[in-house]
């Protein structure tokens, strides 16, 4: 019974969904007020609807109800309890729930904050949130219902994944869709600005603080999947140019750029046209990249064709870009910029600059991705692009990209002065020259990373000169070095959250150099009480003990691992071997530090628990990828406070 | 404006057409086509300790058409959706001198053995204890079915469930090419 009303539940809130988006849209073009109030029930019933299918679904995997093919797949009896309830997005079916859920939550917001607000856009938003809402119903009505049977019943499903059943696993997918849904809200505004031709600065003023939520749960949930990735998959590294990641990449990559130069047409009214474009990349992106993943279309080993859902995704990517874009030729004439470039050296040509960068990364990545298609198309060849290719194109976009985050913020608008010039840049670039020295002379010979280096100190250098002379401005005014910081960050929220969101990604960028630089690795066979030695730890294999676990045999390897100094730890790397699984599942196991981390792998072994073969890496700096999410967020919670500046 | 700069203002919309287009070709190529070097190759010999006991070997039956099926009971949906259609296929053309093998790989013996009870299949069944048939035979995932001539090579595979004609129509030919 549950299964069916969960179903008619789904049908209800599409038509819900549609009705409302239809009569919103009417009420945009009318001015109908009771239209409107009729749609913004059809949004809390969808809201209730969609709450109410993800709890029968969660109810379904709690009860163990097979007969639900969805369940079935994803848990199984001896699935611990958490992963029961994650399997809810462990697959297609319930992922489009999840991102169905947050759209409505997200319509529900938009409703609460700005229905007495902006009465010209509110109709064509709410039409534009509702539509693209009944667009994911209908995904969950048609290709991928989540609550299709099962007959015959099996007596026990095959469970979730079993390098899904991790915790980066259970946030990875929530905050990335956070993100993904989040630019649902910026790009419905674009879209009512278009409808209703008041396309001055009103839309972007408003879905500012929504675009750097979007963002930051974007840039969060890529952080925790390379987490994932790092410690479960047991290959030693975060990110790897998979189709699967670019996905979420794009988006990221074109909501940066976003941000940027939003901030060029509140300043100088330039860039309208080129602002909403960004916006509707950005939300087709976010598209494009559920497109990609579920249509099986780029080659991959997990291939999850499934059935019609790729055709429906590409349907409503057409629909996106051909209404979005004609919208916008449509409206052109009324875009015409009020500003003008008036010099290269100024704050309006670095951010433009950052914006080109972004994009061509923003195009190398898609290029990349759809490659191997392009080539079957026109050569009748599957060929796979590999980092190599990424890497190439992206570092020295990347090193660009650096280095103008330390002069964007401090260059000058209009025209730069030598003497501004000279004041903000002139002490962090000799830094940075120097550091870039002193580390050559420590006998780092990488000039790629040398560069990095070099960038990283001078924009530091930059925000913190910048930080320490308004803080001694604020100082003179009486108040004490405490004061005189917490007053700014409190002020100029906006700035301040802006330069510590920047620290953010240069933490981040040195992780990235430095693990790609000074990592080392050694993939070996040890015998009982044999030892391995690399970077000054010293390893010895120990032993190996088979377990069974709640819902898999689990093979452990016992490594003494000691340094130099004399302090010792043991490591357990294991390897699980599920039913369902082809191949056993590596567990890895590690020690995290500030500088390295130790990290194990289990591979082959003598059943007799005479020798293992392991692989042993020293990883260097990854921590600092995590470190510098949490400066992001920091810097994220900052930027989004209310502005105080207008109300001091 | 001029007639010019009014069309220029269309690129951007006219441009996404070719890259929709391009993704809608990806639709007719075919993820799950994984070509296998083994077609037209010599089968590689193999010789089980069936569920019911006795051995089967494929050399024994070398002269037949064999179809060699891998399967596991944990594979839902699709093992599941085509056990009715092998056991047809069998009761259908075992007089004609075809054989059906079942090898169940990366699985247990209680729940192998009740989805064979579920399904009454008729046909020899076994279990690959060491793994060795399904890594000679390059089996990428469950289910995946060997079309075997008489001569003893691979003559075709077919990855996922296999359906009523796709059995018929790949045993029909081999057979049709006999003496």
């Amino acid at each position: 019974m549950i299964p069916e009303i969960g179903y008619a539940a789904t049908i209800v809130a599409f038509g819900l969904a549609l009705y409302g988006s239809v009569t919103s849209a009417v009420a945009g073009r009318t001015g109908r007020r009771t239209l409107v109030a009729s749609s913004e029930r059809a949004a809390v019933g969808v809201l209730v609807l969609v709450t109410a299918c993800m709890l029968l679904l969660i109810y379904a995997f709690l009860t163990f109800d097979f007969s639900v093919r969805y369940v079935a797949i994803n848990t199984n009896r001896g699935t611990p309890f958490y992963y029961r309830i994650t399997g809810l997005w462990g697959a297609l079916e319930g992922s489009i729930i999840l991102w169905t859920w947050m759209l409505a939550l997200y319509t529900l917001i938009v409703v609460v904050q700005y229905r007495r607000r902006h009465p010209e856009f509110y109709p064509w938003v709410l039409s534009a949130m509702m539509g693209i809402a009944a667009f994911f119903l209908l995904v969950m009505t048609i290709p991928a219902p989540p609550f299709e049977r099962l007959t015959p019943v099996p007596p026990d499903g095959r469970g979730l994944n079993p390098l899904l059943q991790d915790s980066g696993m259970i946030t990875h997918p929530v905050a990335l869709y956070l993100g993904f849904t989040g630019f649902t809200v910026p790009f419905a505004f674009a879209l009512a600005a278009l409808a209703t031709g008041r396309i001055g600065d009103e839309w972007m003023t408003i879905t500012r603080r929504w675009t750097v939520i979007a963002w930051y749960f974007l840039a969060l949930g890529l952080l925790i999947g390379g987490w994932w990735s790092y410690h479960v998959l047991g290959w030693g590294g975060y990110w790897a140019w998979d189709p699967v990641e670019n996905a979420a990449f794009m988006p990221w990559l074109t909501g940066t750029a976003l941000l940027h130069s939003v901030m060029i047409q509140e300043r100088r009214r330039m860039l309208k046209i080129w602002n909403l474009t960004l916006v509707i990349l950005t939300f087709s992106l976010t598209i494009f990249g559920t497109f990609l993943t579920r249509s099986g279309i780029i080659g991959s080993v997990h291939a999850f064709t499934q059935g019609s859902i790729g055709a429906f995704f590409l349907g409503f990517l057409a629909l996106v870009l051909l209404t979005s874009f004609s919208l916008l030729a449509w409206r052109m004439e009324r875009l015409k910029a009020q500003g003008e470039l008036d010099s290269i050296f100024s704050r309006e040509s670095a951010f433009l600059l950052n914006n080109v960068f972004l994009v061509a990364a923003t195009f190398t990545v898609f290029f990349g991705t759809i490659f191997p298609l392009l080539s079957e198309a026109v050569r009748g060849e599957k060929v796979s692009v590999g980092a190599p290719f990424f890497n190439l194109v992206n570092i020295p976009l990347f090193l660009g990209l650096l280095i103008l985050m330390g002069v964007g913020p401090l260059i000058a608008w209009r025209r730069a002065s030598a003497d501004n010039l000279r004041r903000n840049f002139l002490v962090p670039t000799a830094v940075g020259v120097a550091a870039a020295v002193l580390a050559r002379a420590l006998g780092i010979a990488n000039s790629l990373v040398l560069l990095c280096i070099a960038a990283v100190i001078f924009v530091t250098g930059t925000i913190v000169l910048d930080f320490l002379r308004a803080a001694r401005a604020r100082r003179r005014s009486g108040d004490g070095w405490a004061a005189a910081t917490l007053g700014l960050l409190r002020r100029q929220n906006r700035r301040y959250g802006g330069f510590v969101v920047h620290l953010g990604v240069l933490v981040v960028a040195l992780g990235v150099a430095g693990s790609n630089a000074w990592s080392l690795h050694t993939e070996t066979t040890l015998a009982r009480g044999e030892s391995v030695e690399l970077g000054g730890y010293r390893l010895r294999f120990d032993g190996l003990r088979g377990s069974e676990e709640s819902n898999h045999f689990k093979v452990t390897g016992t490594f003494t691992i000691s340094n130099g100094v004399g302090s010792r730890d043991v490591l357990y790397p294991a390897k699980k071997f599920y039913a369902q699984e082809q191949n056993p599942i590596a567990y890895v196991d590690y020690r995290l530090g500030l500088i390295e981390d130790v990290y194990l792998v289990l591979g082959d072994f003598a059943r007799d628990g005479s020798q293992a073969t392991i692989k042993l890496q020293v990883n260097r700096m990854v921590s600092w990828l995590w470190l510098g999410g949490l400066v992001l967020t920091l810097g994220t919670g900052l930027a989004i406070l209310p502005d105080r500046r207008k109300t001091a | 404006m001029s007639g010019a700069r009014r069309w220029v203002r269309w690129a951007i919309p006219v441009a996404a057409i070719p890259v929709i287009v391009l993704l809608a070709y990806g639709f007719r190529t075919d993820p799950r086509a994984i070509p296998t070097p083994l077609v037209g190759k010599p089968a590689a010999a193999f010789s089980l300790k069936t569920f019911d006991g006795p051995e089967i070997s494929l050399a024994g039956l070398r002269g037949r058409v064999v179809v060699v099926n891998f399967w596991a009971s944990w594979c839902y949906p699709a093992c599941y959706e085509e056990a009715p259609v092998l056991e047809r296929g069998w009761r259908a053309y075992k007089d004609r001198g075809v054989m059906l093998v079942g090898i169940n790989i990366q699985d247990k013996e209680e729940p192998a053995r009740q989805f064979l009870a579920r399904f009454n299949h008729t046909f020899p069944n076994a279990p690959d204890p060491t793994g060795r048939v399904s890594v000679d035979y390059g089996v990428y995932g469950v289910p995946e079915t060997f079309f075997i001539d008489p001569a003893g090579r691979i003559r075709a595979k077919h990855v996922g469930a296999v359906t009523d004609e796709i059995f018929s129509a790949n045993v029909d030919r081999l057979l049709a090419e006999r003496p």
